[in-house]
């Protein structure tokens, strides 16, 4: 464990001396809790018609994949037009696009990002490597399935998808939201402990707290 | 280059020359006197740039081979020095402080290869892997498709066919 996460004795400026637990104090151990539908069908089917045309993707690129999205942010095909952004920071993104391969060092950045994303969040795993692993089938350091760490819900296949497959997937996602099976954050809170399960599994050196947000 | 190496020779006993073009040649020198030949390649003959320092694993022979590989960039030309170490308990001498440079090399080759610098600044922190607990991945001992089949978990239905016999079994399915 990192030093700074560990459990030491702090001296205040007026000289009291008070003990730090980082993992306790400074992140909160309730686990994530699963979202009940609205009250009505048709509110739900109205929300999730609004969240389907607000699609904020966290700009995280994890592998070569992010190059695909430059060329979508940029007036050659130009995402915006179907109600698609960038984001700088996972607060503000409701769509995670693990673009490529994900090896295990970046698999922690991506399990702390996703966890601190905000309600409904949506993952979409681009390329063959988040399928089955792609060209990096026999890599020693690159996981072989996403959806064992992450609920995904798409894959886009292909190495590299062109910027067309990735609209193509975006209203794909749309269709999948608007018919209300866009519960990738629900099936993360009830699967909870499956899900950590694998990422320890993988992660060696587990050194931050289970959930963090 | 044979210029060099006869005048190299003289001053310090060489092992074998290898050129691979008029402008690039590699040197075998041993682990003793490298310290010595580097210093003297900077200083007095033009090689101001460590362009690479790398590792190749003899697993047969029980070594492991280090070149460093300099370039004199007013000549245009570049010279590689390897040096053989033995597999066990392989570590070499530090040269971070002719070339600073020399140290994030030496940190990477501690974690891929297991090779030890003593004394090079942070050579045993994390490079680029973390938590690793098996042996260093660059290894030839060592099975990255084994640990990747029991580490990881696979997506069933990956199969793998060999063309020739695949394509055979599509066109004459009786076996003609």
């Amino acid at each position: 464990m990192k030093e700074e996460l560990k459990k030491r004795i702090i001296k205040g400026p007026d000289g009291f001396e008070f003990e730090v637990d980082p993992i306790r104090d400074y992140y909160c151990e309730a686990r994530p809790a699963v979202e009940p539908p609205a009250y009505m069908k048709i509110v739900e089917d109205l929300f999730n018609w609004a969240r389907a045309e607000s699609l904020w993707i966290l700009g995280f690129g994890t592998g070569c994949g992010a190059i695909e999205m430059r060329p979508l942010m940029t007036p050659r095909f130009d995402a915006y037009r179907f109600g698609v952004q960038w984001r700088p920071t996972p607060r503000q993104a409701n769509l995670f696009i693990i673009s490529g391969y994900l090896s295990v060092k970046t698999l922690k950045r991506a399990i702390r990002s996703y966890e601190q994303m905000q309600n409904p969040k949506y993952v979409i795993g681009l390329g063959s490597c988040t399928i089955n692993g792609g060209m990096y089938w026999d890599s020693y350091n690159t996981v072989k399935r996403l959806d064992d760490y992450l609920p995904v819900d798409l894959y886009i296949a292909g190495c590299m998808p062109r910027p067309e497959a990735l609209l193509a997937g975006f209203e794909e996602l749309k269709r999948i939201i608007r018919a209300g099976e866009g519960e990738g954050a629900n099936r993360y809170a009830e699967n909870f402990d499956w899900y950590k399960a694998n990422q320890k599994r993988v992660i060696h050196d587990w050194d931050m707290p289970d959930y963090n947000w | 280059m044979q210029k060099l190496y006869a005048k190299l020779n003289k001053l310090f006993p060489l092992g074998e020359l290898t050129c691979q073009r008029e402008n690039l040649a590699f040197v075998t020198v041993s682990r003793e006197h490298l310290r010595s030949v580097l210093l003297h390649l900077r200083d007095l003959e033009g090689f101001r740039h460590l362009v690479l320092l790398t590792a190749v694993d003899w697993i047969e022979e029980g070594a492991f081979q280090l070149t460093y590989l300099l370039s004199d960039r007013t000549e245009g030309r570049d010279i590689g020095l390897r040096v053989m170490l033995s597999r066990e308990d392989a570590a070499m001498e530090t040269i971070h402080d002719i070339w600073p440079t020399a140290a994030t090399y030496q940190r990477e080759l501690r974690e891929m290869f297991g090779i030890d610098f003593p004394d090079s600044p942070g050579v045993n922190e994390e490079f680029v892997l973390e938590g690793w607990v098996d042996i260093p991945p660059n290894r030839r001992d060592f099975d990255t498709k084994k640990f990747a089949e029991e580490n990881f978990g696979q997506r069933p239905g990956r199969e793998t066919r060999d063309p020739a016999n695949h394509m055979k079994e599509q066109l004459y399915p009786d076996g003609a």
